[in-house]
């Protein structure tokens, strides 16, 4: 028994041990980021490796992003964060663990890659589905997850939102008919994005999925590009994501400089290249044009500028009792 | 059980006449309705257990056994399977001490608040994982009562090993105790008494009359004790924080895997877990076969 104690422990030990030559970053991320950072990672630590001779292990942790900005609040040991919405960041910064104006420490609103929603229809497109009016059609059934718990959910509302808001002589009266209808072709609200793909691809339902353009292009790649088609709305919303370093936790685990290099190293060409081949618009200039031919070109809004921010968009449309909830209720 | 095992228990047959066999059409069923029930049974068993289970392996093996081996042998699914099999290794001793404890003290003596004590062990039963995880949080978070203090001193409880282990003797902490109680309770405490008047002392009575009176029990316990340690979910994914390679569990591993799309990895890694089941539910009709007079204070499993 006392050597088998011995032994465990041991193993305990050697667990913990194993690495413990190299500096560890832990960077919590979102749901659907894995396939990205499997190949950013080990281009930054042999950048890192390269500049400064020193050893580094980028570990990661993906989730649902609010489920992980929860986390970090309680205490996961995350020196940087990469979401897929500022509203997570946010919170955190809410909790005292980051500073407020983390939007303006990177460069871009600290968002090295951006994407958009768009439309994935089964292949050749079936029921005609070309833009935000199409969807709103009697009979025509939507996937797209909940706005209450998902950043697609809350894009692709506000993208409806939109366009609604911005068709000659509408009013705001209009923006929420407009969402009423398409909400109501929507059979199931699934809470992420990763469980909506999996009821559009997987078990078949619906006649189009909304969801980021990233995502649409993992779809191609796993399910096969001849089984869905991408189709892009005259209008849509871009969709930062944002990058930001917890300043207390990296502070205290000594490593505020290999963070702020980690987040540094996303904006070289190199890591924009790797953004670029995983399905995300890449903010380099010179990246974005050789990538030109799989990102055609999108009429885009933000949420900053025309909806006054993600706090003020949150609060009406998306909080108890907000508008959201107001167009479910009455459906 | 519906019928005794074979060799009838440890005490021979006292009575004189042959036992009633029931071969009366009053007190049987008509055939029909025998075998109507046992194929409603069958086919039961094969929709909801024997399909699902030669999905999961079917899954596994769907890109051959290179594919199955190379899943299993990724850093990340040795990991996790590591992980598991520490977890377990520390959830079970201290369940099984615990739960011997426990069971001698309620079988064995007298005191107050006893029934209050039965309800407290079997508290984990009746909450949802989800909120035996949240508990933890409340307490080791950052923001928790002893968060703080504990973080200022160096330690790491909640998103790493130590929470994993403590949510996991959480949920599986009744097992072992509730397989006892009912047992040391039909045993009674007449054999330690007359260990006792015979000059043995306290551990020794445990050692030479109580332990083997219980063991085929306890053994029973800790098999499900360790099914349960293995395979839980919803409380370990409250505290563990998903950080690949480290604090994920196999059935964390699983969801993990096929929500990124590596279907043949996340069953393989289910397999394993579906292998553990195998193995444990024939541990389990061994100990019912062979021991089932000892166990049978257990009725109900």
């Amino acid at each position: 028994m006392n050597k088998a104690l011995r032994l465990l422990a041991a193993a305990a030990l050697g667990m913990a041990a194993a690495n413990a030559s190299a500096a560890k970053l832990l960077n919590v991320s979102y749901d659907v980021a894995r396939s990205l950072y499997k190949d950013l990672n080990p281009a930054f630590v042999a950048d890192w490796k390269k500049q400064t001779g020193e050893a580094v292990d980028v570990d990661q942790s993906h989730g649902g992003s609010s489920k992980q900005a929860r986390a970090i609040i309680d205490g996961l040991d995350a020196d940087v964060v990469t979401m897929n919405n500022p509203l997570d960041i946010d919170a955190i910064a809410d909790a005292g663990l980051l500073q407020k104006n983390w939007l303006q420490a990177f460069p871009d609103n600290s968002s090295p890659s951006w994407s958009a929603i768009v439309f994935v229809v089964r292949k050749g497109n079936p029921s005609k589905l070309k833009d935000w009016p199409d969807l709103v059609r009697p009979g025509v059934q939507i996937v797209v997850p909940n706005p209450k718990t998902s950043g697609n959910g809350r894009y692709s509302y506000l993208a409806a939102w939109q366009y609604a808001r911005t068709q000659p002589k509408a009013s705001d009266t209009d923006s929420i008919e407009f969402v009423k209808k398409l909400f109501a072709n929507v059979p199931v609200l699934d809470t992420g994005g990763r469980d909506a793909t999996t009821t559009f691809c997987q078990r078949g339902i619906g006649d189009v999925l909304l969801t980021f353009e990233s995502e649409a292009k993992l779809i191609q790649a796993n399910f096969g590009a001849d089984k869905f088609d991408i189709v892009i709305p005259s209008l849509t919303v871009r969709a930062d994501n944002p990058v930001a370093v917890v300043d207390k936790i990296a502070a205290r685990k000594g490593n505020t400089r290999l963070a702020q290099a980690y987040l540094k190293f996303h904006y070289t060409p190199a890591a924009q290249e790797i953004l670029a081949r995983n399905g995300m618009r890449p903010v380099d200039a010179a990246v974005a044009q050789k990538h030109a031919a799989e990102f055609p070109p999108l009429h885009t809004f933000s949420v900053e500028k025309d909806f006054g921010g993600w706090a003020h968009a949150q609060q009406l449309h998306f909080s108890d009792g907000g508008i959201f909830d107001q167009i479910i209720a009455r459906k | 059980m519906s019928a005794l095992p074979a060799d009838g228990g440890a005490t021979p047959p006292t009575t004189p006449f042959a036992p009633l066999v029931q071969t009366n059409a009053a007190i049987g069923e008509p055939k029909l309705v025998r075998w109507t029930l046992i194929g409603i049974s069958l086919v039961f068993l094969a929709v909801f257990l024997l399909l699902p289970l030669y999905a999961v392996f079917s899954q596994a093996l769907e890109q051959g056994y290179k594919a199955y081996f190379a899943a299993l042998v990724d850093s990340d699914a040795l990991a996790s399977i590591r992980l598991t099999l520490i977890t377990a290794a520390i959830a079970v001793p201290l369940n099984t001490v615990f739960g011997v404890a426990a069971a001698w003290a309620i079988a064995k003596f007298q005191f107050r608040g006893k029934n209050f004590l039965i309800t407290l062990i079997d508290l984990p039963f009746s909450v949802s994982p989800v909120i035996a995880g949240l508990i933890y949080i409340l307490i080791f978070g950052s923001r928790g009562w002893l968060g703080p203090w504990v973080s200022e001193h160096g330690f790491k409880i909640m998103f790493a090993a130590p929470g994993i282990v403590l949510a996991t003797v959480f949920v599986t902490f009744p097992f072992v105790a509730r397989e006892l109680i009912p047992l040391m309770q039909a045993q009674g405490a007449d054999e330690e008494y007359a260990a006792m008047t015979l000059g043995a002392r306290g551990w020794s009575t445990f050692w030479h009359v109580t332990l083997p009176n219980i063991r085929w029990g306890l053994l029973y316990g800790i098999l499900l004790c360790n099914a349960r340690a293995m395979g839980e979910f919803g409380a370990v994914s409250v505290v563990s924080g998903h950080i690949r390679g480290q604090t994920n569990t196999m059935p964390l591993q699983v969801e993990i895997l096929y929500n990124d799309y590596q279907f043949v990895a996340a069953f393989a890694v289910a397999s394993l877990l579906a292998l553990l089941a195998f193995v444990t539910l024939g541990l389990k009709s061994f100990l019912e076969w062979r021991h089932g007079s000892e166990l049978k204070a257990l009725k109900g499993h």
